[in-house]
């Protein structure tokens, strides 16, 4: 089992899940979350003081999948996330040890 | 004479008797002057009541929560409560420091400084009105209107120790600045008998409508003092302190810019003419000041920001308050025009210029305004607006400089010198007997952690 977990601009987020969907895929986790790699942030001014904001927001999505749909789920991310621009995001994959279903305590790739 | 003309002159006869004998049903009722007079007097009483009783609750909504919302939305999420709690604490103390002793030391007579203790427990105070301050409406509606005034000008003074001080230390903090340096500083001002009172027998006639010294200056003096003494915030000026809901703080200077018609236009103590004009002064510098701020703030920074906008019209309306009822519409523009950009400079240059944590701006804006508007006073105010002053022949007095009164500028400043003084003198005497008695500031780990949990036990925001 392999979690992905894509961290996506917050305007693509409606276009990736879609994808996901479309690819028969039911479980996700998205949270909100703060971030930058090489994209610059933005300054705001609040009565003469200047901030600067370099931690921007973000989408994060972590599915856990069976190895076998791990290439499908990538490419469909990839395909619907991407804009050619810098603070398009990145996808990370994580080796699962286990899976547990909390309902009835099933294990495994079946609990999925 | 024939029985034709017998019939002609009975019929005469007949149709003049009535007018000849005088009776009811042709004849107008000669006038009760007395009974008149007395209708009129109500309708104007009653007029002058609804008002009033009106502005009074205008003048409360600046403060609840106008004012709260304003700086609740300045400070960080973690300090909103303890923020607004500041201003609603205000509003029930002041009360009772008002009913109790607060309108007897600002109203009653007394000395040039002070008032007695004439009204100790608002004794004689009812529906009867008080002819030295507004004959036309019920004493209780007067006292009741400058309680609200007494309620704003100490919440004013929360914007500078926003974020650091403890509740405790401000409530005692506030009941000695109200006792000495308000109830003063309002007698001197509007009392009879007091020191600046142009109107009521003052030594230094200062022109003062609706509280720029007796409120702006004093409050936005004592946030200074206030901010020097308590020192910084833990992390200014270098880590983030943002608004945390600029949406709030909207609301709060819309609640305000409203609610200072009460303030201003009330100040005239009926439904006037001068009433109006105060109305259309105060609104007037409010727009005027929002323009001006907005267009400094597109210039050097770049961007017209909303906290702009409404940082100007505040400002506006701080420089407005002891001119409105002395200056015409133009002079109103141009007052509020200025006090956008003298307000503005003070708030982004000179606050970083010498460093000092007045966290909300009540000095940039308040004090700083205050002054600015106090002086145009001197300069614009006119006896073609507000003719209650006479002088020695009964005719109205020349008011300011357009009246060719240049030297009430110089009153003006004295106005300015004696609030200033109080509030610096009084303001640091206050603090260092409260720092003894119970210390002023909050621990490190409590500013951390935030006012609201570490003060009050609640949270503002709850995101289940």
């Amino acid at each position: 089992m392999t979690k992905v977990e894509a961290i996506i601009q917050p305007a693509k987020l409606q276009a990736v899940k879609d994808a996901l969907v479309e690819l028969g895929i039911e479980g996700m986790t998205v949270s909100d979350v703060r971030g930058h790699g090489r994209q610059k942030g933005h300054t705001e001014q609040y009565r003469g003081r200047e901030y600067t904001v370099d931690l921007l927001p973000k989408v994060k999505l972590e599915i856990v999948l069976p190895d076998d749909r791990v290439e499908a789920t990538i490419n469909g991310i990839l395909r619907t996330a991407s804009s050619g621009k810098i603070g398009d995001g990145k996808i990370f994959l994580y080796k699962v040890d286990e899976a547990i279903r909390i309902r009835n305590q099933e294990r495994g790739a079946s609990a999925l | 004479m024939t029985g034709c003309a017998w019939l002609k002159a009975g019929l005469c006869a007949l149709v003049a008797a009535p007018f000849i004998s005088g009776l009811p049903m042709w004849a107008q009722p000669t006038p009760d002057l007395a009974a008149l007079d007395a209708a009129v007097k109500s309708a104007q009483s009653s007029g002058d009541n609804a008002w009033m009783l009106t502005s009074s609750a205008l003048v409360l909504m600046m403060t609840g929560p106008g004012l709260a919302l304003f700086y609740g939305g300045l400070v960080r999420k973690k300090n909103i409560l303890a923020t607004m709690m500041q201003s609603f604490a205000m509003m029930a103390l002041i009360t009772v420091l008002w009913a109790v002793v607060g309108y007897s030391l600002a109203f009653g007579e007394g000395s040039v400084f002070i008032g007695g203790l004439r009204y100790l427990f608002l004794s004689g105070v009812d529906t009867a009105p008080n002819g030295d301050y507004a004959a036309t409406i019920p004493q209780l509606t007067f006292m009741v209107y400058q309680l609200m005034f007494a309620i704003i000008t100490p919440a004013l003074i929360t914007g500078a120790f926003a974020e650091r001080m403890k509740f405790s230390a401000m409530l005692l903090f506030m009941t000695l600045w109200a006792l000495f340096v308000y109830f003063p500083m309002a007698h001197m001002v509007w009392g009879k008998g007091g020191l600046l009172n142009a109107f009521l027998g003052g030594k230094i006639p200062c022109f003062d409508f609706a509280g720029g010294t007796v409120v702006h200056i004093t409050s936005g003096v004592s946030a200074l003092v206030c901010a020097l003494y308590l020192g910084k915030r833990v992390g200014f000026p270098s880590l983030p302190m943002k608004p945390h809901s600029m949406v709030l703080s909207f609301i709060g200077a819309s609640l305000l810019w409203v609610g200072w018609f009460g303030f201003n236009a009330g100040s005239a103590l009926g439904s006037s003419g001068l009433a109006s004009s105060a109305f259309v002064a105060t609104h007037f510098a409010a727009a005027a000041a929002a323009l001006s701020w907005t267009l400094a703030e597109w210039i050097k920074v770049g961007k017209p920001s909303i906290l702009g906008g409404i940082s100007g019209c505040v400002a506006g309306l701080v420089a407005i308050t002891p001119a409105s009822g002395f200056v015409k519409p133009m002079p109103a523009l141009l007052i509020g025009f200025s006090a956008g950009f003298f307000c503005f400079l003070m708030v982004t240059w000179v606050k970083a210029k010498f460093g000092y944590d007045d966290s909300l701006d009540a000095f940039g804006v308040h004090g700083a305004g205050g002054t600015l508007g106090a002086l145009l006073t001197g300069v614009f105010a006119t006896n073609a607006i507000n003719n209650a002053l006479k002088d020695s022949s009964g005719n109205p007095a020349a008011l300011g400089w357009v009246d060719g009164n240049a030297g009430q500028v110089v009153n003006q400043a004295i106005g300015c010198v004696i609030a200033w003084g109080l509030a610096i003198v009084g303001t640091l005497i206050i603090l260092k007997v409260c720092d003894l008695l119970i210390g002023l500031r909050v621990t490190e780990d409590e500013e951390e952690e935030g006012l609201d949990l570490s003060l009050h036990g609640e949270e503002g925001y709850v995101m289940e």
